[in-house]
């Protein structure tokens, strides 16, 4: 019956390219993701499946010849088969409008800052781990942020400046689908405080941008909050809830990226400013950190291209964060390091892709592993294969403890 | 003994008369290997100050299952023959529908290339060194939808021929550094200097691809001056022998100095590009 709805959508995104002012496309995509063990998360969602959707998703762009301005709504209609039921995922929708030297964007838009790949510093918006790591397809990593943003366009420099009263988390991995390490595992009750819409609560991000010499340089600064969550118990001595909450964070950062040693290097350094803990004693609030990326894109032969990228955290004050901790909590490190590897190669006519992405962390000793294969049977039609991997110490708060999550997807699509 | 010296020097003045009498009839009424290259690449490469174009690509293989790529294509000179920018925005198939391609050429170096990535607003910049990569899967490479370095070879002109009806220059290029092909004949339209064929031979001395022009249109520059046309190819195919894949492009409307200014291939319109590009 759903098909049937859907049918007059693929013969209309054809009609509509030359005729009138809107351009309606989407897809149609099986998204299917297996966890490998045979071990489930407890409750009603714990499945062997962490990911079993159908998504039908709309793409409709208008526009007005009188003024430079367009509308565009871009919306997932979903059926999960885990959680049994349906439902919607507005991806962006958004208003844009030009003048002169001035690009405006109203609405719910995904941005990306920062040169870093699957590695973020300056990229201060908010991401969809749960996608990510359940074998979705790329463009589900990103959510939208619900702002204003104004672009300022010049030879001389471009300004970014968004607007976001409205919060949204990283969207990070639960105990529903999830095996994963738990820091108050005898504590069951818990509760999410999400900073309320106020104005003072408004997120603020700038970017200035320009080309110096051969690269492009960015610098970066943000005013808003740490969308990781910070979890701290609601009483020290005899705990009965836990409480998942965001801090103040400030963000400063520049990045680079340009054409050297025959490929293409990108450097980025960020300064996370940890507001409400400056002198890093309360150990349930993340202190400041200084964030470095170096990264290298080359291509090796014909159609394959290999980047490697090297990331490091470093944590200020680590000595009165560790004076502070309380007894059997988990101690994070002062560095934290991770390097990266990208492989790609494209075959027949680049209709089939392979993909190899690793990280490791050498100061964690963890690492996931995401290989993929993908192929275009037709313009429309495409199938990919891939998997996520975790290993390493499963007690950490990082990769490692993923470990049994480890699980096969698969992403079957058909674009109009 | 006397006679056979005289008779080897009269001999030598005879050869080296002939030699002589060659060079200057060659200078005066034909132009070098090199100058036709070049006045083929400003044909084909670097006509009018800007160009727009709507094309239609499509990778046929063997058996005849076609895929389709439509793009469309903006060009601006900086310089005659030298640096220019430009700008491709893809419009099929689905997965690459709205990405931007730009590149900033430099004859004499590398190229800087940027894409943008729609789904997730993402503006990168591409590792650019090799040129001789397939141009989206197609049998066309990057270097052959931007032009190849004329000092990259060593010409010469082997004969003038007939190509279906037009007079054309024959020309040989050998890389001088190892490349996919190790000899490309090239016949030249003596009235266009279009280049009407180009034979790639491999290191096999093999002939594997071959480039077609298949039509050639003139195109009116601005409006109302009849006088003033670009010839320019229109339809173009380059097959594959080796694997019987061919790629066949069709330049849909084609305009020249539009007027586009160094400025309107930046980022900004990598992201937005102007209605009046794309539609």
């Amino acid at each position: 019956m759903v098909l049937a709805v859907l049918l007059p959508f693929p013969a209309y995104a054809q009609e509509t390219e030359d005729e009138k002012n809107i351009e309606i496309h989407g897809f149609l995509m099986g998204n299917y993701s297996r966890r490998t063990s045979n071990q489930r998360p407890d409750g009603k969602e714990g499945d062997d499946f962490l990911l079993a959707e159908e998504r039908f998703r709309l793409d409709v762009l208008g526009w007005t010849e009188s003024i430079e301005a367009s509308i565009r709504f871009k919306g997932d209609l979903l059926y999960d088969h885990v959680a049994k039921e349906f439902d919607t995922d507005t991806r962006e929708v958004y208003l844009d409008y030009t003048t002169g030297d001035f690009d405006f964007r109203l609405g719910r838009q995904i941005v990306t800052w920062g040169v870093g790949d699957l590695l973020f510093i300056n990229d201060v918006f908010p991401k969809d781990y749960v996608s990510f790591f359940s074998g979705r397809p790329l463009e589900y990593l990103k959510k939208g942020v619900d702002g204003l943003r104004t672009r300022y366009s010049s030879t001389l420099i471009n300004v970014e400046f968004l607007v976001i009263p409205f919060f949204e988390p990283n969207n990070l991995p639960e105990s529903d689908r999830f095996l994963l390490f738990d820091p108050f595992p005898e504590i069951s009750s818990r509760k999410k405080e999400e900073p309320n819409t106020t104005f003072e609560n408004t997120q603020l991000a700038l970017r200035l941008y320009r080309r110096i010499k051969n690269f492009d340089v960015s610098a970066y600064a943000y005013r808003g909050f740490w969308l990781t969550p910070n979890m701290k118990p609601d009483d020290l001595i005899a705990p009965t809830r836990v409480i998942t909450f965001y801090p103040d964070l400030s963000v400063y950062g520049l990045s680079a990226q340009g054409a050297a040693l025959d490929g293409v290097l990108s450097f980025e350094t960020g300064y996370y400013q940890s507001r409400e803990d400056e002198g890093g004693k309360d150990p349930f609030i993340r202190n400041s950190q200084i964030r470095f990326l170096i990264g290298y894109q080359r291509q090796i032969w014909e159609d394959f291209t290999a980047g490697v990228q090297y990331y490091s955290e470093y944590m200020l004050h680590h000595d009165e964060y560790v004076e502070n901790l309380p007894a059997g909590a988990p101690k994070l490190d002062e560095y934290r390091d991770i390097t990266t590897v990208r492989l790609t190669q494209l075959l027949m006519h680049q209709t089939l892709k392979l993909s190899f992405f690793a990280f490791y962390s050498p100061s964690d000793d963890d690492y996931m592993i995401i290989p993929e294969v993908k192929y275009n049977f037709t313009d429309e039609l495409s199938v990919a294969l891939g998997a996520n991997i975790f290993g390493g110490e499963e007690d950490a708060p990082h990769f490692g403890q993923f470990d049994k999550n480890d699980n096969i997807y698969t992403v079957i699509k058909y674009e109009f | 003994m006397k006679k056979a010296v005289f008779g080897v020097i009269a001999l030598t003045i005879l050869i080296a008369g002939q030699a002589f009498s060659e060079e200057p009839a060659e200078k005066d009424t034909a132009l070098s290997a090199v100058q036709i290259i070049e006045n083929s690449q400003l044909a084909f490469y670097y006509q009018g100050d800007d160009m727009k174009a709507d094309v239609v690509m499509e990778l046929i293989v063997q058996g005849g299952g076609k895929r389709t790529r439509v793009m469309t294509m903006l060009r601006r000179n900086e310089t005659e023959g030298g640096n220019q920018k430009y700008f491709i925005y893809f419009h099929k198939p689905g997965d690459v529908r709205r990405m931007t391609f730009m590149v900033w050429k430099y004859p004499a170096k590398e190229d800087d290339r940027w894409i943008f990535v729609p789904a997730v607003d993402l503006i990168r910049r591409i590792a650019a060194d090799d040129k001789r990569s397939s141009f989206v899967g197609s049998d066309f490479t990057h270097e052959d939808v931007s032009g190849r370095d004329v000092a990259s070879d060593s010409h010469s002109l082997l004969r003038s021929e007939k190509l279906a009806e037009r007079d054309c220059y024959v020309i040989e290029s050998n890389p001088k550094e190892p490349t996919e092909y190790t000899k490309r004949l090239s016949w030249i339209n003596k009235k266009t200097f279009l280049p009407l064929k180009e034979e790639y031979y491999d290191a096999q001395n093999e002939l594997y691809r071959i480039f077609t022009a298949d039509k050639i249109e003139d195109i009116k520059i601005g409006e109302g001056t009849d006088d003033n046309v670009f010839p320019t190819v229109t339809h173009r195919t380059m097959k594959n022998l080796k694997t019987g894949h061919r790629t066949e492009v069709v330049y849909k409307s084609v305009s020249y100095n539009l007027g586009l200014e160094d400025k309107d291939f930046s980022e900004r319109h990598m992201r937005r590009p102007p209605r009046s590009w794309i539609r």
